[in-house]
């Protein structure tokens, strides 16, 4: 069984459907790729899988648990971490408070030591800047700020939700290349993106979706050179 | 000498008004409302001491800790009951409910005690200090001793526990804190039960330093702590503290020295000044919201 099931689902914003039946699956080890325009409903399909909205109906099953029935603050424990859009980390407090509220689930010091060791490994920035009141950081640094509190956690899933939006170009290689080496220590990845062509390069599958419905899936590789994916995502004729 | 015995004067008043302030500023800071009923709290806290110790003939210790218990547990319970099914509400519907608790609160306490202020024989044990021509009541000290204590447990509070970090994350941004583990709605709920303890230790040295108490005594208090707060910059908890001590100086100082009449209506012109120099209050941020 995969380690993230959604099943037809369907979410509204008031009268309004945004999410007209989603299915897809995401297997342990995997980087899956959730490609769409703005709008598409990308950022709803992750905020319900976390809990932060309400589904009207369907189903979302994690390593055998309801989603649909566990309140968001139950979540990570679970094991899943959002790295929302926007980033939201916490502006006013330092880099070093925003990596801790990370793990506040955790009660094990020295694994969050540990953790924490990891982190700073993965980015230096964070641990030279980690006294540094998060809101002064950079857009770029902000994102890796993101990504470092989520995996303070320790998740065995990783949601991100546009990692790439509003940085440099320099950045978004950088933070793509992190991506690939947090799926190569063992996370599995749920990837939401604009920048279709990034999230493919480094995807195993993907699905498409365009106003609230999934109309392509397959193996990245295959949806790169799939010609209405190129002529819509990739900017391609 | 006049001068500073009023000064100390203010300072004494200005320290209850800086309790309940922080009430009135963790719960703006946490929960994002204006909890206009927060100053009736202090007459409950009052109304509980003072039946503790005279129908029950507790110990003082003992009548203030059960006024700060039953106190956490009301703030708790108007939370759960009247603010959280508006958590969505527009804020003017929050703030009419809020008013309605207010008023539901004296009303009950007139229901029971009736309306006329009763006497409130001090329970502070320490007699007045001299210092030279210098008279300071005990009331006087212990109200500002304690309420430099409750302002370092609860900076310490926030900065060095998890459910403090809990509680600012939570102020700056609920899904965030939520997507981190964090249980919102037990973090509000704290954050009322803290306020409302803060506020019936308020009330029970508000009760000793004025002699009295009655179901109104939270009314005026508690709108001049809320102007307090919003003079230190509210959702600062510095800014509660500040504002509260400057209050209760400009207060003392004018119902001296220029008219008890006016001392109100100068206090209330502070604010507007203050306000328009900056809008957000002395130590206040001017922060964007987000959803
Ligand atoms: N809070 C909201 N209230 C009403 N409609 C919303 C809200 N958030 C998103 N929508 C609508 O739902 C649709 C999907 O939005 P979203 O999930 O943010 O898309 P994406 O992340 O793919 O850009 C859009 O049409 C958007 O306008
Ligand atoms: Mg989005």
């Amino acid at each position: 069984m995969a380690m993230l099931t959604v099943k037809d689902l369907k979410v509204n914003y008031g009268m309004i459907q945004a999410i007209k039946g989603v299915s897809f699956e995401v297997e342990e080890g995997e980087v899956i790729a959730l490609i769409g325009a703005n709008g598409a409903g990308k950022t709803t399909i992750l905020h319900t899988v976390t809990g932060l909205l309400k589904a009207v109906s369907g189903e979302i099953t994690f390593d055998g648990h309801n989603l649909l029935k566990t309140p968001a603050h139950k979540i990570v424990s679970l094991g899943m971490a959002h790295v929302p859009e926007g980033r939201r980390i916490f502006q006013e407090l330092s880099v070093y408070d925003n990596l801790m509220l990370g793990a506040y689930t955790r009660k094990d010091k020295a694994g969050i030591a540990e953790t924490l060791e990891t982190v700073y490994t993965r980015f230096p920035r964070l641990q030279e800047r980690k006294k540094q009141i998060a809101g002064t950081l950079s857009g770029g640094e902000q994102q890796m700020l993101a990504m470092g509190r989520a995996l303070m956690s320790k998740p065995r899933i990783i949601l991100m939700d546009e990692p790439s939006m509003g940085l440099s170009p320099l950045f978004v290689s950088e933070i793509f290349d992190i991506i690939e080496k947090i799926s190569k220590s063992g996370t599995t990845v749920l990837l939401v993106e604009q920048n279709a062509k990034k999230a493919l390069s480094i995807a195993d599958r993907a699905y498409v979706l365009e106003t609230g419905s999934i109309v392509m899936s397959g193996k990245a590789s295959e949806l790169m050179n799939d010609p209405s994916v190129k002529k819509a995502y990739l900017g391609e004729a | 000498m006049e001068f500073i015995s009023q000064f100390i004067n203010g300072l004494n008043v200005g320290s209850i008004y800086a309790l309940i302030a922080l009430g009135y500023t963790m719960v703006y800071g946490i929960a994002k409302m204006l909890n206009f009923a927060h100053g009736d709290i202090i007459m409950v806290g009052a109304y509980t001491v003072y039946v503790c110790l005279s129908s029950a003939n507790m110990p003082a210790f003992a009548a203030v800790l059960i006024g700060i218990v039953v106190c956490s547990l009301l703030g708790m319970v108007i939370e759960k009951i009247a603010y959280k099914p508006l958590r969505k509400a527009s804020p003017l519907a929050v703030l009419i409910t809020a008013i309605g608790v207010s008023y539901f609160l004296q009303s009950v306490a007139q229901l029971i005690f009736g309306s006329r202020e009763v006497s409130f024989q001090s329970i502070i044990p320490l007699g007045a200090v001299s210092i030279g021509e210098l008279k300071i009541s005990g009331e006087a000290v212990v109200t500002m001793a304690v309420t430099i204590l409750i302002m370092i447990l609860l900076t310490l509070f926030i900065n060095k526990t998890k459910a403090g970090s809990a509680m600012l994350a939570v102020s700056e941004d609920k899904a965030a804190a939520e997507l981190m583990g964090i249980n919102v709605n037990r973090t509000i709920s704290l954050t009322f039960a803290i306020g409302s303890g803060l506020a019936a230790i308020a009330g029970v040295l508000y009760a000793c330093s004025y002699g009295f108490i009655g179901p109104y005594m939270g009314s005026m208090t508690g709108i001049k702590a809320f102007v307090a707060a919003v003079l230190g910059g509210i959702g600062s908890i510095p800014g509660a503290m500040i504002g509260g001590i400057l209050l209760g100086i400009i207060e003392s100082l004018s119902k001296a020295y220029i008219s008890t009449r006016l001392s109100d209506a100068i206090v209330f012109g502070v604010l507007i000044l203050v306000l328009v120099l900056r809008p957000s209050g002395i130590l206040g941020k001017s922060r964007t919201e987000k959803v």
